[in-house]
């Protein structure tokens, strides 16, 4: 008896630490659930608070969640960005904790999944596969996309055209072109929104135009990247000087890029664009010449010349580039000592920017519309984020008149008011030729042309690589 | 009487089944069902373009005649195979010296336990955070390179990263620091497990060190040695972290350190079940075909 007890016991110790074993693998299952349950704790204490709010506030929120909608809003997104925007500026919004808030009686629920390695895009994937079939409180409502990859959601119908939700063209009338295009089907359909306009700029060392051209102002320093053929005849007297032009072939890509004339994919054949040869072409003569490196972009090696040490002329970007990520907070960072200026460089382009899509299936569709044209087109709500947040807003008289504003200006950029610049390139850039394929492509010619121009490869062998490497990724496309 | 003692042997079997059910499911669950699975979809188109589900449609041997005809796959078993005896050399040959000196009692080692500890460590990080360590140290503007400067070797920075050798020998680097511990061990578990009489008799007959290690120790050793590598050997062609973190995922350069599983998983971005299934299956074969050569080929010497 005593042995069969012992070895019962055995037996269920071993079977328990097998489960046990399987939990570690079902890691994301038993967090969902986790979050599931936080959500209805969350609830119950939505519940509490509303009834107290909802005598206190004044009902602007509340009043538009139509009664008969759910009481749940899903929101996707990659970052705290979005969250912090909402959290800041949307008449109503409560915080409870860091992944749930409320408006008016709808509960908020915020799934972040960080980009890292497509995560979120995997994810996003496989929940808008079950939309159809999920119950009313767990469908997407609301979901984010960047740019490089908007068409992928866009170009379908898991996504709402805003017009359904009613919203107006006039509405959106102040928002800059470039931003509706990138959200547009392919039937010309409009199916997103964004708060933000990412315009980019040629930024450059004052310290450095100082001591090679004599002067640093922006009018005349545009003369020497007036268009590529000036930016590569200046890049040889920058590099005489002990300067790089650029710190990586990968700070211009995007500028090449955004001014392509055709799309990547013409009738499902991989197709290059003249412009990007030309790329191809200048960057290889540039790293050859030792006028710049071929880091990859946030690399502690492309960091460098955020630094005076760095010796590095110039970084091509958007607002948030220099107001965030070049090290502006860091003691003796050019950035810190208000030593770069701003000036248009060779050709117009834009970096970044988030779209804010509504779901197809949502149960609370007034609200979706509320949040989009609160976020994005109310004036007094865009000149918020303007001066709080320091973005730039996809509204052109709100930019409009902070760039006519003389008494704002920039210190990283030693004073200068860069915003007039930034409204005349968001007006010019032209994104008629995105494609669903783009980041992949663009990733994978970036890495396909470091061989190249690292001397690893000729630029056919280059070229090929790309080719499969995209018909990886894509395995419906030929060349 | 009789009865009783047979119920009793019943009884005995049906624990010995019981203890088998974890295993069986483990088996089950986790290698059985999608090893067959992977056959199954290896001969399907089935991949996703965007959100669009393309398949899964049958197209019989298309997805193997793909793989076998673009070369890829025999240039990324190559890049695998030579990472893998880069790594594995060195490796073998430290852990066998470290084995006979840690296994040999006339040498009186002090602080062994200590440098057991030591030598195992590497294996206790995660390979993606020492490949990420190695990232930087050797990134052009990296520790590395300006030490390298500053002590006047090099005049500019080696790019590690952009030159097929460096990169290939800074992979197997990695593998060698991390697994020549665990091999260590494993040896000296097996000269430990040699008689000892053995040696005194070697002794007496006059052997040197050297007879002893090559004439008693590596004879007596090879069931060890001949799991040690073909686990090794298994380990190596499924290399996939270290290159991966290291070449940011591209294989660079040229490809020239993409491993088969780094290739499997290009496949993944895409979803692509098929392609991947197939590559998974000629994995299969190939790691069957090497373990099988491995074990003949360490057989047939002792006949």
């Amino acid at each position: 008896m005593k042995k069969k007890l012992l070895s019962t016991l055995l037996s269920v110790a071993m079977v328990s630490s097998l489960l046990v074993g399987c939990g570690g693998s079902t890691e994301e299952a038993t967090t969902e659930e986790a979050a599931a349950t936080e959500e209805a704790a969350a609830e119950e204490t939505a519940a509490e608070e509303t009834t107290e709010a909802a005598e206190t506030e004044e009902a602007a929120a509340t009043e538009t969640a139509a009664a008969d909608e759910g009481k749940v809003l899903n929101i996707y997104c990659w970052n705290e960005e979005f969250k912090s925007r909402i959290t800041a500026h949307y008449p109503g919004y409560t915080e409870v904790d860091a992944t749930t808030g409320t408006i008016g009686d709808v509960t908020v629920n915020w799934n972040i999944t960080p980009n890292d390695d497509n995560a979120y895009q995997n994810n996003l994937d496989e929940t808008l596969l079950k939309q159809a079939d999920a119950a009313a409180d767990d469908k997407i409502d609301i979901f984010l996309v960047e740019a490089d990859y908007a068409l992928k959601y866009v170009d379908t119908d898991y996504t709402m055209a805003v017009t359904d939700l009613g919203i107006t063209d006039a509405d959106l009338a102040n928002q800059y072109q470039y931003t509706k295009d990138i959200v547009t089907d392919s039937n010309g359909v409009l199916k997103g929104v964004s708060w933000q306009g990412c315009p980019g700029a040629m930024f450059y060392s004052r310290e450095a135009a100082k001591e090679i051209f004599g002067t640093d102002d922006p009018a005349e320093v545009q003369k020497y990247v007036a268009d590529w053929a000036t930016f590569t005849e200046t890049a040889k007297t920058v590099a005489d000087a002990g300067y790089k032009m650029t710190s990586s072939v990968n700070d211009t890509y995007r500028v090449y890029s955004n001014n392509v004339s055709s799309k990547w994919v013409v009738d499902g054949k991989i197709n290059i664009d003249d412009n990007l040869m030309a790329w191809v072409e200048n960057s290889k003569a540039m790293v050859d010449a030792g006028q710049t490196g071929t880091h990859e972009l946030w690399s502690d090696d492309w960091s460098k010349g955020f630094y005076p040490e760095g010796k590095v002329f110039c970084y091509f970007g958007p607002a948030w580039l220099i107001n965030f990520s070049m090290a502006a907070d860091v003691e003796g960072s050019i950035g810190n000592q208000g030593g770069w200026a701003a000036t248009e460089g060779p050709q117009g382009f834009y970096w970044g920017g988030t779209w804010i899509c509504a779901a197809n299936g949502t149960d609370n569709a007034s609200l979706v519309k509320d949040i989009m044209l609160q976020m994005t087109t109310n004036e007094t709500v865009m000149t918020e984020i303007v001066v709080e947040d320091d973005d730039f807003v996809n509204n052109k008289p709100a930019m409009e008149a902070m760039a006519a504003d003389t008494s704002y200006s920039s210190t990283i950029l030693g004073g200068q008011n860069p915003l007039a610049m930034y409204c005349a390139g968001a007006e010019k850039i032209d994104l008629s030729n995105l494609s669903s394929y783009d980041q992949g492509c663009n990733e994978e010619f970036q890495n396909a042309m470091k061989n190249y121009f690292e001397g690893n490869a000729t630029l056919d062998e280059a070229l090929d690589l790309f080719y499969k490497a995209v018909v990886e990724k894509y395995p419906e496309l030929t060349y | 009487m009789k009865t009783a003692k047979k119920g009793k042997v019943v009884r005995y079997n049906k624990w010995g089944y019981i203890f088998l059910i974890p295993f069986v499911t483990v088996y089950l669950i986790f290698q059985f069902i999608p090893l067959v699975s992977t056959i199954y979809n290896s001969f399907f188109e089935n991949y996703r373009s965007g959100l669009t589900q393309i398949g899964p449609n049958f197209i019989g041997l298309e997805n193997y005649q793909t793989l076998l005809t673009n070369g890829d796959l025999w240039t990324y078993t190559q890049n695998t195979l030579i990472m893998w005896v880069m790594g594995f050399v060195p490796q073998i040959i430290v852990s066998l010296l470290l084995g006979a000196w840690f296994s040999n009692p006339s040498l009186r080692l002090k602080c062994q336990r200590f440098f057991k500890t030591v030598i195992y460590l590497p294996n206790l990080i995660m390979a993606s955070a020492f490949a990420m360590l190695f990232f930087t140290l050797f990134s052009d503007g990296g520790p590395i390179n300006s030490m390298l400067i500053q002590m006047g070797i090099l005049d500019e920075p080696f790019k590690f990263m952009s030159n097929v050798w460096s990169t290939r020998t800074l992979v197997a680097f990695m593998n060698f620091i991390m697994w020549f511990g665990n091999t260590t061990i494993l040896l000296m578990a097996g000269m430990m497990g040699i008689d000892t009489s053995l040696f005194e008799a070697a002794e007496v007959d006059g052997a040197t060190s050297t007879q002893v290690f090559f004439k008693i120790t590596l004879p007596l050793l090879r069931p060890i040695l001949i799991y040690v590598m073909i686990t090794s050997l298994i380990g190596g062609l499924q290399m996939f972290d270290v290159p991966q973190i290291l070449t940011n995922a591209t294989g660079d350069p040229m490809r020239s350190t993409m491993t088969l599983i780094m290739y499997l998983n290009k496949h993944l971005f895409s979803k692509n079940y098929g392609l991947g299934g197939a590559l998974s299956v000629m994995l299969f074969i190939i790691t069957g075909i090497l373990s099988m050569i491995v074990y003949k080929f360490s057989d047939s010497k002792e006949k």
